[in-house]
């Protein structure tokens, strides 16, 4: 008995808790399942679930930082299988992110589905805690075959979230979706089993396990046992499929295509996973390629590296045009995430320690901004049952609060020092000085500017804009009434995320040492220490 | 008694086949549960039998004595012995989802059908068993002659599709058949271990050739490999669902290990047998891509899952051809992985073909209200199909496109690639009937009313009360019909159809994810060690 | 040993062209009985086939008289085919019995055993 207990704390304390981060949500959504039919005690289990969940990632990041893994022993082992959970720097940084984030989307969540009174919640809630499941196995993958198993599991949860409305729009965008992702985690598949038959067995290794990529690149003899076989053109074709398979779910311009159409689902989805979820699973998925997989000097030596750069600053510049013209506010900020995200991808294409860092905590800056503004879009259709900019004339009046959390995101998107958009901006720009090629910038900064094109004016009608009290707006409700905020679970999730994105601005290693997560990850990749401010190694 | 475990995985349910029929006249209540038993006990036979060569190396079984040249062998080995459990194990949950499914008509003709069935399975386990060529014909024949008039129990259509399915199923037995003669004329054996010691001198030889292609050609019929898969569609789309269910699940399968047999245990490398196989190889790719592109034309469910069987049967035999070890694991896997999914998905179409009259895929509208568990079993299947992980259908996946390179054929990947897209295409389009579209009323279903009305709504610029409107409507539309269904009939489904549906569901998660555990205690075994 | 070619192998080419006449009616000819037979001729060939195989030239029957060997143990025609066959003729004869049936089932419904009719009565009802 006692030695039963000694092993649960044991194991607790040591490797089982990448396998109960994800284990805790699937479990949920199973009993979420169980209890639909008591919507209280179900939402409760959901609210657990995710505290449980953030309090589990939260107590490894001491250890990482401490420098050790917490992995958990590989499953169903045989030479060309296994499933390996392990948290490292990079996988935690993504973890403690949305495991935090969950906490606060489902309280919003709760609120907005039940306030808006939306059919199948249980369905909703269910598939909601599978994506974070999946997210969290994305996250802590030791080796390719769980990334994927867990990236195409994700794919599958976030089907019903898509299609939730049930209306033809929706089916629409539902197939728009499974099209664009499932025929890229087909290629994707490809890559991964061309991966384990190059190297058999291969794990994510800081710094590339296709070792002999990088000795092919570099002329020199790589490790004969690993990628031997591996030709440069072999390793071209290899480096394009994965890009191609993570593209779709990171929205890489031309595969972006799904992103706006799914903003047809309910807002918290489009909070949580399209701006945290889903498509950061593929902006992840390209740095734990680019790093762990290839490794930085093999990218650099190859062609579609340098490709990829390429496109993510086209991708930032021509979103950000795109989100100019949507009147749409979700649809906006959808293509205003489309380009935030290139950011990542050039981080991971310029091969830099410091682009790789900025990189990593623009994925949680860009995570806290981006689901701020998505939360204020859903408190003003939720209040106002407006989602058109040209419609919100006047809501700073009625909603001072949301819109005041709006402002704060979208001055952080645009890169405002003291929002923790800055931070990541800054070090990603240090990096590409680093790495020489300091042109790189420039799209950053003409995507900053553009930025503050697209977001800007939301905050300006709302606050001058004229109030179309006697407009066509027929139902005949006054305007100007006074307060007229959401429900305060929609409210305090919102400025809880504004508020940690000015404190991330100006202390980035507060609670959850994300920054310096970021920085233990791309000093792993690089092996090589960097300072914030000093650029490359 | 253990001694002659192999011959129990056999005689049992043949024996009780001859029973059945005299107990249907003079007691009746004892034909199921003799029918029952005597697949438990021969799948209690097969699982120790499996065990015990697992830990103690292939068993030979000399039937009445006699010595193996001479006298019939059976061999258990790692394959056989798998082959042997999968068979017997679909068999037992055949025959429970049966008498619920066939309701008066089980009454009825429960002898005759019952006897049928048991021939049938004890034809398929002695094909598995068998160590002579020449009596896995005879198994093979009498499998299929219980299969032809099995599938004629489904009514009249079913009766011509299976007259037909009979003369294309005997062209290919008699081409299996004058292909071992070949072979007998040139070694002067029919048993399987002393052909494969034989052959390979004799291997070079145009008779060895012609035989060969024989067999090929013959089993190719039985597997329904492309371009001899004509006879399947009709078949399975009028066939009983417990039949087809078992057909597709085992039956099929049972004909791929026949060919597995005896390209890689008896003949071996060499000869005729690798540009045969190649051949072999493209027919599998190209009914890979046909199947899928046709299953993606049919309205019937039936005839969709029916040409996705004739794809993915194609895997099956493209793992088999590619002479790699990685790929054997791969067709062995999806041996056991399209089984567990398309008997699932077959006796989900039973289901709702017994409780609607229907088969084709609109019948499935709304059905994930009424059936939520079989539903969910179905989708679950649907996502094997397709290849996404955990389940069982992307581990299969895994190891074929793995073997795939290892033969550095990439234009099977591709195959497999474009042909997971494609079954996406399908069964997603069935996931948005049965999920998205909203259930027709009552007594539209009576009328047969098209159901468009999900795609009518009004412009949803108020989204929220059309959802919560909808949510209550639909409640209420439900109340009626359940309390009439409580009195007609149990909830979802009786147990004895809604267990092996379920059952099947879970299995194919489970075999997802100990595919690494199965592969290692048993598969491993079972391919040859030094493939080619 | 008889010679080869065209000539040498005679018995063998009236097996194939009996082969192959089965499998060219079961295509081509429209009523259901005659495919049936056609289906048996072919499996009659086969037959023919394994019998041909153990057949030899001045062969004797099989059987061991009390005694010595036999002092022609060397012509004895081989057994193993004709055992053989025994099997394949009581399956094709089970073939031939479930056919019939079959086909008395689609007579009764159909009325006809052409088989363009019958598809022709599936297709309008």
């Amino acid at each position: 008995m006692s030695s039963l207990s000694e092993f649960i704390i044991q194991s607790l304390a040591g490797g089982l808790r990448p396998l109960l981060a994800v284990g805790v949500s699937l479990a949920a959504a199973g009993g979420i399942l169980l209890l639909g039919r008591r919507p209280n005690l179900r939402d409760a289990l959901l609210l657990a679930a995710a505290a449980v969940k953030f309090a589990l990632v939260a107590s490894m990041v001491p250890d990482v930082l401490a420098g050790r893994v917490v992995e958990t022993a590989p499953l169903l082992l045989t030479p060309t299988l296994a499933l390996h959970l392990r948290a490292d720097a990079l996988g935690l940084a993504f973890a403690a992110l949305s495991s935090a984030l969950w906490v606060v989307t489902a309280v919003y969540s709760i609120t907005y589905m039940r306030t808006l009174e939306y059919g199948h919640q249980t369905g909703y809630h269910a598939a909601f805690a599978v994506c974070l499941g999946a997210t969290m196995g994305i996250a802590f993958a030791g080796n390719l075959l769980t990334f994927f198993v867990f990236y195409e599991l994700l794919t599958v949860a976030t089907y019903p979230l898509v299609v939730h409305r049930r209306t033809p729009e929706a089916v629409a965008a539902g197939r728009k979706y499974l099209v664009y992702t499932l025929g890229a985690g087909q290629v994707l598949l490809v890559a991964v089993l061309w991966t384990q038959h190059l190297a058999p067995g291969g794990g994510f290794t800081a710094g590339g396990f296709l070792g002999g990529a990088a000795g092919a690149v570099a002329g020199a003899p790589g490790d004969p046992a690993a990628g031997a076989a591996a030709s440069l053109p072999a390793l071209r074709v290899l480096f394009t499929l994965f890009v191609v398979g993570l593209g779709a779910k990171a929205a890489i311009m031309p595969l972006h295509g799904w992103l706006p159409t799914a903003m047809i689902a309910p807002t918290p989805v489009s909070a949580l996973l399209h701006a945290v979820a889903v498509v950061k699973a593929g902006v992840f998925g390209i740095l734990r390629v680019t790093g762990y997989v290839f490794g930085p000097e093999a990218v650099a030596g190859i062609d579609p590296g340098q490709v990829l750069a390429w496109v993510a600053s086209l991708t930032m510049i021509l979103a950000s045009l795109r989100a100019l013209a949507e009147d749409n506010l979700k649809r906006r900020l959808a293509y205003s995430t489309v380009g935030q995200l290139s950011y990542v991808v050039l981080g991971a294409a310029l091969g830099a320690p410091a682009a790789f860092a900025g990189a990593v905590f623009h994925i949680t800056a860009h995570a806290l901004m981006k689901i701020t503004l998505f939360f204020c879009a859903g408190a003003i259709y939720a209040a106002t049952h407006k989602e058109n900019v040209s419609e919100f004339d006047g809501l700073g009046r009625s909603m001072p609060v949301t819109v005041g959390a709006f402002g704060l995101g979208a001055l952080g998107i645009t890169g405002m020092p003291f929002i923790a958009g800055f931070v990541s901006k800054w070090t990603l720009g240090t990096g590409a000085a680093a790495a020489g090629r300091p042109g790189f910038i420039v799209p950053l900064l003409l995507s900053g500017v553009l930025s503050l094109g697209y977001l800007l004016p939301v905050v300006y009608r709302a606050y001058f804009g004229r109030a179309a009290g006697d407009g066509p707006d027929g139902d005949g409700r006054p305007e100007e009434g006074g307060l007229r905020e959401a429900p305060a679970g929609l409210v305090v999730p919102l400025v809880l995320t504004a508020l940690a994105a000015v404190a991330l601005g100006l202390l980035p290693d507060l609670g959850l040492n994300l920054y310096e997560l970021a920085a233990t990850a791309a000093r792993s990749v690089f092996g090589g220490g960097f300072g914030l401010a000093g650029g490359g190694p | 008694m253990t001694s002659h475990l192999p011959a129990l995985i056999v005689l049992t349910p043949l024996v009780a086949a001859l029973v059945v029929p005299v107990l249907a006249i003079l007691a009746r209540v004892l034909v199921r549960p003799v029918a029952v038993l005597s697949l438990a006990a021969s799948l209690a036979a097969s699982l120790a039998s499996l065990q015990r060569v697992l830990a103690e190396g292939p068993w030979s079984y000399h039937f009445g004595g006699w010595a193996p040249p001479w006298g019939i062998e059976y061999v258990i080995d790692p394959l056989s012995g798998g082959m042997a459990v999968l068979v017997s194990f679909f068999a037992l949950l055949a025959a429970f989802y049966a008498p619920a499914y066939l309701g008066v008509l089980a009454q009825l003709r429960e002898g005759a059908l019952g006897s049928l069935f048991l021939l049938l399975v004890a034809g398929l386990l002695g094909v598995v068993v068998t160590g002579d060529v020449f009596n896995l014909f005879v198994f093979l024949e009498i499998s299929s002659l219980a299969v032809y008039a099995l599938v004629a129990a489904g009514g009249n259509r079913a009766t011509v599709a299976a007259f037909r399915y009979m003369l294309i199923g005997t062209v290919g037995a008699s081409f299996y058949l004058l292909g071992i003669g070949y072979l007998y004329a040139a070694t002067g054996t029919l048993n399987m271990a002393d052909l494969a010691a034989r052959l390979p001198a004799a291997l070079e030889t145009r008779v060895a050739a012609v035989g060969l292609a024989l067999i090929a050609a013959g089993l190719g019929v039985k597997v329904a490999l492309f371009p001899l898969h004509g006879w399947l569609p009709d078949a399975y789309s009028t066939a009983p669902a417990p039949v087809v269910a078992f057909a597709a699940a085992v039956q099929t399968k049972v004909a791929a290990y026949a060919f597995f047999r005896i390209f890689y245990f008896v003949v071996g490398p060499g000869g005729p047998v690798e540009p045969l196989l190649r051949l072999v190889g493209l027919a599998a790719a190209a009914g890979i891509v046909a199947g899928s592109l046709l299953a993606l034309a049919q309205r019937d469910f039936w005839r969709m899952l029916a040409y996705s069987s004739v794809a993915q049967l194609g895997y099956v035999v493209l793992g088999l051809s590619l002479g790699t070890r990685l790929g054997l694991y791969g067709a062995l896997l999806h041996i056991l992985n399209h089984a567990l999914m398309k008997g699932c998905l077959f006796m989900v179409a039973g289901a709702v073909r017994w409780r609607t009259g229907r088969q084709d895929i609109a019948a499935l509208t709304g059905m994930a209200r009424k059936m939520p568990l079989s539903m969910g079993a179905l989708f679950v299947a649907a996502v094997s199909m397709i290849g996404l992980p955990p389940t069982g259908g992307f581990f299969s996946k895994w190891y074929l496109v793995l073997g795939s390179l290892e033969a550095g054929a990439w234009g099977y990947v591709v195959v497999i690639i474009v042909s997971s897209l494609l079954s996406a295409a399908y069964f997603f389009r069935v996931i948005e009937q049965v999920y998205l579209r909203r259930a027709p009323a009552p007594e539209s279903e009576a009328g047969r009313k098209p159901e468009e009305e999900a795609g009518r709504e009004p412009e949803a610029k108020a989204g929220r009360e059309q959802e919560a409107g909808r949510e209550q409507e639909a409640g209420r539309e439900q109340e009626p019909e359940a309390a009439t269904a409580a009195r007609r009939r149990p909830w979802e489904l009786p147990w004895p159809m809604l267990v092996p549906i379920l059952l099947l569901g879970a299995g194919v998660v489970v075999a997802g994810l100990s595919s690494g555990f199965i592969i290692r205690e048993v598969i491993q075994f079972a391919v040859p060690v030094e493939p080619f | 040993m008889a010679p080869d070619g065209l000539i040498g192998h005679l018995n063998y080419w009236a097996i194939a062209l009996l082969f192959l006449l089965g499998l060219y009616g079961m295509t081509v000819l429209n009523n259901l009985v005659k495919k049936l037979m056609s289906m048996n001729i072919m499996q009659v060939s086969i037959i023919m086939f394994y019998l041909n195989l153990a057949q030899k030239a001045g062969g004797t029957f099989p059987v061991l008289l009390p005694g010595e060997l036999h002092p022609e143990a060397a012509a004895y025609v081989n057994p193993l085919p004709h055992a053989l066959m025994l099997t394949a003729i009581v399956v094709s004869l089970a073939t031939t019995g479930v056919a019939l049936a079959l086909l008395m089932r689609i007579y009764r419904r159909y009325g006809t055993l052409e088989e363009n009719d019958i598809l022709r009565r599936m297709a309008g009802r």
